[in-house]
Order: C-alpha cells, then sequence, then structure tokens
C-alpha cells in the first residue's frame, strides 16, 4: 500500500523571495520511497527555485526540508552530507567539463565519499554502463551530444547512491531527437525504484511515469494528484488550460496505452 | 667591429655569472609569483568582503606603482624598520609580489568565465567550496589563464633585469659593469639583448608545451 511507504523529502511551507517578488509562497509536500513526483507550471512559477531550496543551493526564507527524518534546513550536520544523499540533475548538464565522462562520476566518490580510486572507477563504469555509455567513458563533454551529456550527468547523481533525485527539466536543453534517451533512463529509474522529484514540460512522461503531478502556478501548489485525475477531471479550469496548452506543444508521444 | 675576444674572453665569464643569478631570480619568483597570483585570485572571488577589499587592495597597489619603487622600498626602505634583506632576496620578493598581482588578474578573469553551473554542480555532489575551487573551478580556470599568465612570466624574465638597481647583480648588472669599464657598449648589450631573446624563446616555447599537454577538447 502507498501510504506505508516510508517518508523519503518532506517539504513544509518553503518560502522564498527574491527582493519584493515573492517566487514561493509556502510550498509543502511530501515524497515516499519510490514516488515518482512531477512538477508542472508554467515558467517563472518557481519550480527550478523549489528544487534548489531542497538541497539548499537557495537558502529559503521560510520553512523546513526533512530527508529521512532528519531536518535538512537549520541542521547541525554539515549541508555537504546531506547533498550528497539528494541527486540533482541539471537542465544545462553542467558537467565538469575538464574531466572525462568517467572522471566527472568519479570525481565525487573519491573527494566527497573518500572511496578509494580503483573501487570508485569500478562504480563509476557501472554507473555508465546503466546509462548505455560505457563507450563513452573517456570522452571529454565537449565530445559528448547533449543527450549524452545528461545521461552522464544522471549516472554522476546516482553514483553517489542518492536517497531522492532531482531533475529540473531534464530534458529542456535538448533537441527533440535526443530527449527519448534522456526519458528512456529516467523511466527505467522509476521501474527500478528510484524516488524522483522532476520538474518537466514532458507531459506523455508526466503521465505515463509520475505517481503524482503537482501544478504549480505563481508559487504555489494550485493542486496535485494522480495522473489521471489531472489530466482527465482537474479541479480548476487553469490546470486544465495550462494541461492542453502543453500537451499540443509538447505532444503526447510518450502516453502509455492503458 | 666586434671583437671576439673581446667577448670571449672579458665579457662572456662574468655575463654567465650574471645569467645564473638571473636564472634563479626566475626560477624562483615565476612558479611563486603564480601560486600567490591563485591565492589572491580566489581570495578576491570567493573571499568575504574584508579579504575581498584586502585582495583587491593588494593588486591595486602593486600594479599602481612602479616596480622599481617596490624594489627601493624593499631594499633601501625597509631598513629603517629594522628589516633587513640581502639584494637578491630583495629582488626575488619585490619580482614574487609584483607578479602575483600581475597573475592574480588574468586568473580571476578566468575564474570569472567558468559558468556558475560547474560551482553549483560540485556543490550539489556535497563538495564544500574549499573542494569545489580545488578540483572543479581552478583547473579549469588556470588553463584558461594560461596564455595571460605566460605574458606575465615571460615579462618577469625581462624586468629581472631590474634587480641591478638594488645591487643584486645579475645579466644586466654584471654587463653594465664591463661596458663602463671598457667603454663598449652596444657590443655588451646587444650581447645581452641577444641572452634575453634566447631566455625568452625558452621559456615561451616551454609554456606553449605546457598549454598543448594540458588542453583539454572544449576547454580553453
Amino acid at each position: 500500500m502507498p501510504e506505508e511507504k516510508k517518508i523519503i523529502l518532506q517539504v513544509e511551507d518553503i518560502c522564498k523571495k527574491y527582493g519584493k517578488e515573492e517566487v514561493l509562497k509556502g510550498i509543502s509536500f511530501e515524497v515516499r520511497k519510490g514516488d515518482t513526483k512531477v512538477i508542472i507550471g508554467p515558467s517563472g512559477t518557481g519550480k527550478s527555485t523549489l528544487l534548489r531550496c531542497i538541497n539548499q543551493l537557495t537558502i529559503p526564507d521560510k520553512g523546513k526540508v526533512w530527508l529521512e527524518g532528519e531536518e535538512v534546513t537549520h541542521s547541525k550536520k554539515s549541508i555537504n552530507q546531506f547533498r550528497q544523499k539528494i541527486g540533482m540533475v541539471f537542465q544545462d548538464f553542467n558537467l565538469f567539463d575538464h574531466l572525462t565522462a568517467l572522471k566527472n562520476i568519479e570525481i565525487g566518490l573519491i573527494k566527497v565519499k573518500g572511496i578509494k580510486k580503483e573501487e570508485a572507477k569500478k562504480k563509476a563504469i557501472e554507473e555508465l554502463r546503466q546509462v548505455g555509455l560505457e563507450q563513452q567513458a573517456n570522452l571529454y563533454p565537449a565530445q559528448l551530444s547533449g543527450g549524452q551529456k545528461q545521461r552522464v550527468s544522471i549516472a554522476r547523481a546516482l553514483a553517489m547512491d542518492p536517497s531522492v533525485m532531482l531533475f529540473d527539466e531534464p530534458t529542456s536543453a535538448l533537441d527533440p531527437e535526443l530527449i527519448g534517451e534522456v526519458l528512456e533512463v529516467i523511466k527505467m529509474l522509476a521501474i527500478k525504484g528510484m524516488t524522483m522529484v522532476l520538474v518537466t514540460h514532458e507531459m506523455g512522461f508526466a503521465r505515463s511515469v509520475a505517481n503524482e503531478i503537482i501544478f504549480m502556478e505563481e508559487g504555489k501548489i494550485l493542486e496535485s494528484g494522480p495522473p489521471y485525475k489531472l489530466f482527465n477531471n482537474p479541479k480548476y479550469e487553469r490546470t486544465k488550460k495550462f494541461l492542453k496548452k502543453i500537451t499540443e506543444l509538447y505532444g503526447e508521444s510518450d502516453e502509455k496505452n492503458d | 667591429m666586434i671583437e671576439f675576444s673581446f667577448i670571449n674572453h672579458i665579457l662572456l665569464p662574468p655575463l654567465l655569472k650574471g645569467v645564473w643569478i638571473t636564472i634563479k631570480i626566475i626560477i624562483l619568483s615565476a612558479p611563486a609569483g603564480l601560486v600567490l597570483g591563485i591565492l589572491i585570485a580566489v581570495g578576491r572571488v570567493y573571499g568575504n568582503r574584508i579579504i575581498s577589499f584586502l585582495c583587491t587592495a593588494y593588486t591595486t597597489f602593486f600594479r599602481g606603482t612602479p616596480l622599481l619603487v617596490q624594489l627601493f622600498i624593499l631594499y633601501y626602505g625597509l631598513p629603517s624598520v629594522g628589516i633587513f634583506f640581502s639584494p637578491f632576496t630583495a629582488a626575488a620578493i619585490g619580482f614574487i609580489l609584483c607578479s602575483g598581482a600581475y597573475h592574480s588578474e588574468y586568473i580571476r578573469g578566468a575564474i570569472q568565465s567558468i559558468k556558475k553551473g560547474q560551482m553549483m554542480a560540485a556543490e550539489a555532489l556535497g563538495m564544500n567550496k574549499f573542494k569545489a575551487i580545488l578540483y572543479i573551478i581552478l583547473p579549469q580556470a588556470l588553463r584558461r589563464a594560461i596564455p595571460g599568465c605566460s605574458n606575465e612570466i615571460t615579462s618577469l624574465v625581462q624586468y629581472s633585469s631590474l634587480a641591478y638597481m638594488v645591487t643584486c647583480i645579475e645579466l644586466t648588472g654584471a654587463g653594465k659593469i664591463i661596458a663602463n669599464r671598457y667603454f663598449k657598449y652596444t657590443e655588451v648589450f646587444l650581447v645581452i639583448g641577444i641572452i634575453y631573446l634566447l631566455m625568452v624563446s625558452v621559456v615561451t616555447k616551454f609554456l606553449d608545451m605546457l598549454e598543448k599537454k594540458l588542453k583539454i577538447p572544449g576547454l580553453g
């Protein structure tokens, strides 16, 4: 039963202001083990800021975050200990440009986790294999396609054995023909039971993979629920309109026929 | 006519001694200046307000005053407050401090050219600022700074000649003594010029090789 699954991530009343502009106006949600939550909403509604508030890359003005029952905000523990357990994938990949695909994955293991070099290499190769890129291990980011870069960056985050993965529009910077390979990898993670929070505009993907879709607008959660409910029977007209618009724009090619 | 026996027997022996001093100054000052430059640049970009201000003040002073004045302060000025340096030490310290200021500007520019996402990704992995700078930012920034820093090191080879103004008899100083004694300014300074040219060529070649060796696709 889903209700009995352990809560991995809990976000409570997160607020963030930039100057006078309130970007987040009190966001709360929780993510249970194995959940895939998809956050959608018009651009500029603070979706990316919200993700960055979770691992404190952006410090929220107010609100709390818990990871596996431990409070991340206001913790005596170093934030870096929490960040190790929160994998993050960025829209523009942010692979380390001076390191090969393999070394991009190794560096966190060696410098953050203190794992020995040979062991780190083994683990890194394993992760590359998972995303289908062991052949590209010794190529630098500039020698990889966008889709390959994003797969390496997913492998880099996975190598740290995170409790939860955050994806910030992982396919928005990709050419259309490269989106599929990245979504494929994320889907595989969902099937394997990885706990994930995704910000994305890929509605077909959201519909087939998410347990819950959170619709955000103007810094607030307008409504949330399982995909079938939001797509077929949304509470608000605004949700309906947004979903219609975005589906027309991005298509539904990834929809499951069930 | 240039007299070769003069060059071979009278000029070259003291010049070679001088060259050796020049080389020692360069070998000491170039790497130390570079390290200082890295520290100042990192302090300016990532330091808190006080550190950043101090680093800015440092570069402003050393880039804003003549090197010769700096050397005079070190060698002739500081003894009045009880600090004594040998001529060689005073010269080396002066060159390190000065080239550090110039290096820091090249390196700062390079650091600031690195995309913000690099730091963010490093921190997202759980690296602290120090590790992120050391393992992610500097390896990229220093590669980008190589052309500028090379320029500074070749300048250092040339301005090392100022050492003789604080009585550290290096190449130029050694030559000047001979030139004065024999009134052969053209020959002496022509030979000295050629020696500097050779040294700069060697340094440039070395730095070019280094740049090629460190080259990474898509970086630089």
